[in-house]
C-alpha cells in the first residue's frame, strides 16, 4: 500500500478514534492491550475501523428497524402494503445501493489493508536474531541458538492461590520464574515447534498468534518499539495444563539486552559447573521437591497420587490403569507390575525424565540442568512413602546424558 | 408420488393412532416423529445449558472453585457438542418433520421408516456423549471427551475412552442426519401437492432443501475424520500424528470443512422460518421470495469453500489466508440479501407484537450483531488477535443463539397453537421474550470485550483484570438459565394444561399457507386427499 493510501487510512482511524476509546491515552480494562509491533499498530487500527464501520451499519439497521416497528403498527397502519419486491428500474437501483457498498466496504475499506497486514506478518525475511520458542504441556522453553543459551520458563503463580487458599498476587496466572527476554527495535524471528499437542503463542501487545503444531516449525517475527513486560497465554486448547502456561515477555534495550545475555551464560556456567560437585541427599531432596512441585505435579499431582486412567502415581505400590499402550510402556521400563506401579531401575528412572516416554504425554524434561534431574528423581526414589534411600547425583545424569 | 396415488390407497387412513409406548419406537407418522425430535431438542437444550451454567459459576470468580481442569474441559466439550448435534439440529429436524409435509401438501414424509431410524439414533449418540462422566462414578475411565467440541489431533490421540465414545457418537449422528437430510429432500421434490412448482415451495421447506443437501455434502467428511481419529487411536494409524509422518494440521481441515458449513445447517432452518412469521404478523407478503431462495443457493453453496477462516493462526500461507478471507467476506452479501428482504417484509407493513414476532425481531437484532462481528473476524490479520478469545465465543453466540435459538423461540411459539390446539399464554411468552433478550446481552456482550482485551476461551481460571466483566456475564446467564424455565412452564402448561384458548385453524389472523388450513390440531392423517393449488 502506498505512503498516501497509509495516510488516508490513518485519518479515517483518526475519525474513529473519536468514537471509539482504543486510542485513548490510558488503555480502559475492556481495550486491546498496547501495542508495541508494527503488527500490532496494523491490528489495533483495523480493529478501530472495524468498530466503526458495523457501529454505522448497526445503527442504520435498527434504526430503520425501530422506525419500521414504530410507524408500521397496526395502530399507526392499519392498512399494510402488498409489495413483495422490487418494481421498475428506480427501485432495483435503489435496492442495489446497500449492496454495492457492502462490497465496497468488505474488499476496500476492510480489504485493503488486511492484505497489507497479512503480507507484512508473513514476512520473516531480514530478522536481525533468531529465537526458537519450544511448547510443551504445560510450559514453553526459549532458546537462542546464536548466544548458546536457553531455559525452560514455567508459571510461577503458587498453586495455593489458585485453589483460592492464598490471595491472590496482582500478576496472578500471568507471571512465569523465567521470562523470555528480547531486545527491542530489532526484528526477532521466533520459530515455533511444539513437543506434544497444538498449542498457540499469543502475546497480545504484539499481535500476534500463532498455532504451535507437532511436526512442524511455524514462524513469525516481531520488533518491539517499547521496552516493557508484556504477557500473554497459550491460545490453543491442549489439556488439563491450558491455562496455565503463560508467556511472560521482558524487553529490554539492545544494550541492556547484551548485558542479560552475558548474565545468562555465565548463570548457565555456573549450573552446568554444579553437575560435577556432589550433594548431600537432604539437598538433594530440598531441591527435588522443589523442581517436583514445579514441573511434575500438575501431572503426578503434589501427593504424588496422579490421576486415574492420565498419569501413573509416584507413589510405588498403588494401582493404576491406562490404555493398553501406556501400561506396556511402564511395564517394559520396569515401573509397573501385577497392576501396581513399582520402583523401576535407577537407570531407567533417569532415562524416563530425561528423554519422557514417547507416545505418552509423559515429556522430555533434558531443558532441566542435570543437578534438577537428580534433585528430582532422588525426591521421587525417597518421598510419597518410597523409601529407596538411594541418592542420584548430578554426575550420574551427565554420564547418562552423554551415553545416550 | 402423491400426485397419482388415490387417496383411498392409504391402509391407515381412519386409524387412530396406536397407544402407548409403541406409538412412539414404531412411529413413521411425521408429526409423531417430528414431536419426538421437538421433544428431545428441547429435553438437550436444558442438558446443555445446565452445563453452560456449570461454566460459567467456574468463571464466575479467579481461582479453580467449582469444578477441576479435567471436568472444565469435559463441560465445555459436551456443552458445544450437545448444543450443536443435540439441541438446535434435532429442533430444526423436528420443525421439519412436522411442518413440511402440512406446507406442501403431502400426506407424510416420503420414507417414513427411514425417519424412524433418523430419529431413533439420536438418543444412544446422547447417551454416548453422557455416558463416561456415569462410568466414571463406578471408576471406570477418565470422563467424557475433554478436547474441546472441535477435537483436534493431537490432544483427541491423548484423550481418554470418553474421546471413542464421543467419535462413536458423531458416526451415529451423522447417520442420523443424513438420513433425515435424504428423507426431507425426497418429500420435498416429490410429494408436493399436485400444481406446487418448486418457486411456489414455502421458504421454510427451501431453507430445509439447502440444509440437507449441505448435510450429505459434509458430514461424510466427519465421519471418516472420526474414523481415522479412531484407527489413530487404537489400530495404529497415524493420520493425524506427527510422529509417524501424519498431519495435525489435516485434521483441522476436514473438521472445518464440515464445521463451517455446519454453521449454515444450524443456520438455515430458523432463516426459513424467518419471513413466514414476519409475513403473518406484518400482514404482507413475503418480500423478495425469490432473492432469499437464491441467496439460501448461495450460502449453501460458498459456504463449502471457506471452511479454513477458522484457522488463520494455523500457519497457512499468505496466499491461503487471503484467499479464505476474501471468499469470506462473499458470504457477507447472500446474507445481506436476507436482511434486506426481512426488512422489507417489515416495511410499510401493519405490525403487531406477538410472542412469536418478538422473537423474530430479537433474531433479526442479535443475528445482526453476530454477522456483523463475524465480518470483523473474516479479516485474516485482525483474527490473529480475535481468533480463540471471547471475542470469538461472544460472536459465535451471537450468531449460533441469536440466529437459530430464537428462531426456534419464534417458531416454536408461533406453531405450537397449530400444534397443540390451544393458545400459549401471550404475557409469560413476552417475559420470556424480554428477560431472554436482556440476559443474552448482558451474557454476551461483556465477553466481547473480554476478548479484545486479551482472554483466551476455554481456559477455567483467568488473570485477574478479566474478573469484573467475567462476573456480569456469569450473573447474566444465571438469569438467562432461570428464564428458559418460563418458556418450559409456558410449553408444559399450553400442551397439559389445556387452559389456554381454543386456537382457530388459521391461528394467527395474517397466517398463511397449506398448514393454517387444517384443524388446529392436524388430525393424525393429514392431505391423504392432496389439496389443490391454483
Ligand atoms: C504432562 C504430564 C506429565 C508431567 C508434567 C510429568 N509426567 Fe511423568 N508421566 C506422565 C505420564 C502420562 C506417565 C506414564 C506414561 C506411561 O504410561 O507409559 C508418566 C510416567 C512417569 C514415570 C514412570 C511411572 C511412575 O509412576 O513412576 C516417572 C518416574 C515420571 N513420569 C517422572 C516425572 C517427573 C520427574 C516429572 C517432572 C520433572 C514428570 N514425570 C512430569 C505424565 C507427566
Ligand atoms: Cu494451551
Ligand atoms: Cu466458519
Amino acid at each position: 500500500m502506498s505512503g498516501e493510501k497509509v495516510q488516508l487510512w490513518r485519518r479515517l482511524a483518526a475519525a474513529a478514534a473519536f468514537v471509539s476509546p482504543a486510542r485513548a491515552p490510558a488503555r480502559a480494562f475492556y481495550n486491546f492491550q498496547r501495542p508495541v509491533t508494527p503488527i500490532a499498530h496494523d491490528v489495533l487500527f483495523i480493529h478501530d475501523l472495524f468498530l466503526v464501520i458495523i457501529a454505522v451499519l448497526f445503527t442504520c439497521g435498527l434504526g430503520a428497524l425501530l422506525y419500521s416497528t414504530i410507524a408500521h403498527s397496526r395502530r399507526r397502519n392499519p392498512h399494510p402494503a402488498t409489495f413483495s419486491q422490487p418494481v421498475g428500474r428506480k427501485q432495483w437501483l435503489w435496492v442495489s445501493v446497500p449492496f454495492a457498498t457492502l462490497l465496497i466496504i468488505d474488499y476496500v475499506v476492510l480489504g485493503i489493508p488486511a492484505l497489507h497486514s497479512i503480507l507484512a506478518l508473513a514476512d520473516t525475511s531480514n530478522a536481525q536474531m533468531t529465537v526458537k520458542v519450544t511448547a510443551h504441556q504445560w510450559h514453553w522453553q526459549y532458546q537462542y541458538p546464536v548466544y548458546g543459551i536457553g531455559f525452560s520458563s514455567n508459571l510461577s503463580t503458587p498453586q495455593a492461590q489458585i485453589a483460592d487458599r492464598a490471595p491472590k498476587d496482582k500478576h496472578f496466572l500471568l507471571e512465569v520464574d523465567h521470562p523470555l527476554v528480547l531486545p527491542t527495535h530489532e526484528k526477532i524471528r521466533l520459530i515455533l515447534a511444539s513437543t506434544d499437542v497444538i498449542h498457540a503463542f499469543w502475546v497480545p501487545s504484539f499481535g500476534i498468534k500463532q498455532d504451535v503444531v507437532p511436526g512442524y516449525l511455524r514462524e513469525t517475527w516481531v520488533d518491539i518499539d517499547k521496552p516493557g513486560t508484556y504477557r500473554g497465554q497459550c491460545a490453543e486448547l491442549c489439556g488439563v495444563g491450558h491455562a496455565f502456561m503463560p508467556i511472560v515477555v521482558v524487553a529490554k534495550s539492545p544494550a541492556d539486552f547484551r548485558q542479560w545475555v552475558s548474565q545468562e551464560q555465565s548463570r548457565e556456567a555456573a549450573v552446568r559447573a554444579t553437575a560435577t560437585e556432589t550433594l548431600t541427599q537432604a539437598q538433594l531432596m530440598a531441591r527435588g521437591q522443589a523442581v517436583y512441585l514445579k514441573n511434575c505435579a500438575a501431572c503426578h499431582q503434589a501427593n504424588g497420587m496422579g490421576l486415574t486412567g492420565a498419569f501413573p502415581p509416584i507413589a510405588t505400590g498403588h494401582p493404576f490403569n491406562a490404555s493398553p499402550q501406556m501400561l506396556a510402556a511402564l511395564k517394559s521400563l520396569g515401573f509397573y507390575a501385577n497392576g501396581l506401579i513399582a520402583e523401576g531401575p535407577v537407570a531407567k528412572h533417569i532415562r524416563i525424565v530425561l528423554h519422557g516416554i514417547p507416545g505418552t504425554p509423559m515429556p522430555s524434561w533434558s531443558s532441566l540442568s542435570a543437578v534438577d534431574v537428580a534433585a528430582v528423581i532422588t525426591f521421587e526414589r525417597n518421598a510419597f512413602g518410597n523409601h529407596t534411600g538411594e541418592v542420584i547425583e548430578p554426575a550420574q545424569v551427565v554420564a547418562a546424558e552423554s551415553a545416550h | 408420488m402423491s400426485a397419482v396415488k388415490p387417496a383411498a390407497a392409504h391402509p391407515d387412513e381412519h386409524h387412530e393412532p396406536p397407544r402407548g409406548i409403541t406409538r412412539w419406537l414404531y412411529a413413521t407418522n411425521h408429526k409423531d416423529i417430528g414431536t419426538m425430535y421437538l421433544v428431545f431438542g428441547t429435553l438437550m437444550l436444558f442438558v446443555g445449558g445446565l452445563l453452560a451454567e456449570l461454566i460459567r459459576s467456574e468463571l464466575m470468580t479467579p481461582a479453580m472453585r467449582v469444578l477441576s481442569p479435567e471436568a472444565y474441559n469435559q463441560v465445555i466439550t459436551v456443552h458445544g457438542l450437545v448444543m450443536v448435534f443435540a439441541a438446535v439440529m434435532p429442533l430444526t429436524a423436528g420443525l421439519a418433520n412436522y411442518l413440511i409435509p402440512l406446507m406442501i401438501g403431502a400426506p407424510d414424509m416420503a420414507l417414513p421408516r427411514l425417519n424412524n431410524w433418523g430419529f431413533w439414533l439420536l438418543p444412544p449418540a446422547a447417551i454416548l456423549l453422557v455416558l463416561p462422566w456415569g462410568l466414571k462414578l463406578f471408576g471406570i475411565g477418565t470422563g467424557t471427551i475433554d478436547t474441546g467440541w472441535t477435537m483436534y489431533a493431537p490432544l483427541s490421540t491423548q484423550s481418554g475412552p470418553g474421546a471413542d465414545f464421543a467419535f462413536v457418537a458423531v458416526l451415529l449422528l451423522g447417520l442420523s442426519s443424513t438420513m433425515a437430510s435424504i428423507n426431507i429432500l425426497v418429500t420435498i421434490l416429490n410429494q408436493r401437492a399436485p400444481g406446487m412448482t418448486l418457486m411456489q415451495v414455502p421458504l421454510f421447506a427451501w431453507s430445509w432443501v439447502i440444509t440437507a443437501l449441505l448435510l450429505i455434502a459434509v458430514f461424510p467428511a466427519l465421519m471418516a475424520g472420526s474414523i481415522m481419529q479412531i484407527t489413530d487411536r487404537h489400530f495404529g494409524t497415524h493420520f493425524f500424528s506427527a510422529a509417524g509422518g501424519g498431519d495435525p494440521v489435516l485434521w483441522e481441515h476436514i473438521f472445518w470443512f464440515f464445521g463451517h458449513p455446519e454453521v449454515y445447517i444450524l443456520l438455515l432452518p430458523t432463516a426459513g422460518v424467518l419471513p413466514h412469521v414476519l409475513s403473518t404478523f406484518a400482514r404482507k407478503p413475503v418480500y423478495g421470495y425469490e432473492a432469499q431462495v437464491y441467496s439460501f443457493w448461495a450460502i449453501g453453496l460458498m459456504s463449502i469453500v471457506v471452511w479454513a477462516h477458522h484457522m488463520f493462526t494455523s500457519g497457512m500461507p499468505a496466499a491461503a489466508n487471503i484467499y479464505f478471507m476474501l471468499s469470506t467476506m462473499a458470504i457477507s452479501i447472500p446474507v445481506a440479501v436476507l436482511f434486506f428482504c426481512w426488512f422489507g417484509t417489515l416495511w410499510r407493513g401493519s405490525m403487531t407484537f406477538e410472542t412469536p414476532m418478538l422473537f423474530a425481531l430479537g433474531y433479526i437484532v442479535l443475528f445482526g450483531i453476530g454477522g456483523l462481528t463475524g465480518l470483523v473476524l473474516s479479516d485474516a490479520a485482525a483474527d490473529q488477535q480475535y481468533h480463540n478469545t471471547y471475542f470469538l465465543v461472544a460472536h459465535f453466540h451471537y450468531a449460533l443463539f441469536g440466529g437459530p435459538v430464537m428462531g426456534l423461540f419464534a417458531a416454536i411459539y408461533y406453531y405450537l397453537p397449530k400444534m397443540t390446539g390451544r393458545m400459549f399464554s401471550e404475557r409469560l411468552g413476552r417475559w420470556h421474550f424480554w428477560l431472554t433478550i436482556i440476559a443474552f446481552n448482558v451474557v454476551f456482550m461483556p465477553q466481547f470485550l473480554l476478548g479484545i482485551a486479551g482472554m483466551p476461551r476455554r481456559i477455567p481460571d483467568y488473570a485477574l483484570q478479566f474478573a469484573p466483566l467475567n462476573m456480569v456475564s456469569s450473573l447474566g446467564a444465571f438469569v438467562l438459565g432461570a428464564t428458559q424455565l418460563l418458556f418450559l412452564y409456558n410449553v408444559l402448561q399450553t400442551v397439559f394444561g389445556r387452559s389456554g384458548a381454543k386456537a382457530s385453524d388459521r391461528v394467527w389472523e395474517g397466517a398463511q399457507g397449506l398448514e393454517f388450513t387444517l384443524p388446529s390440531p392436524p388430525p393424525f392423517h393429514t392431505f391423504s386427499t392432496p389439496p389443490v393449488i391454483e
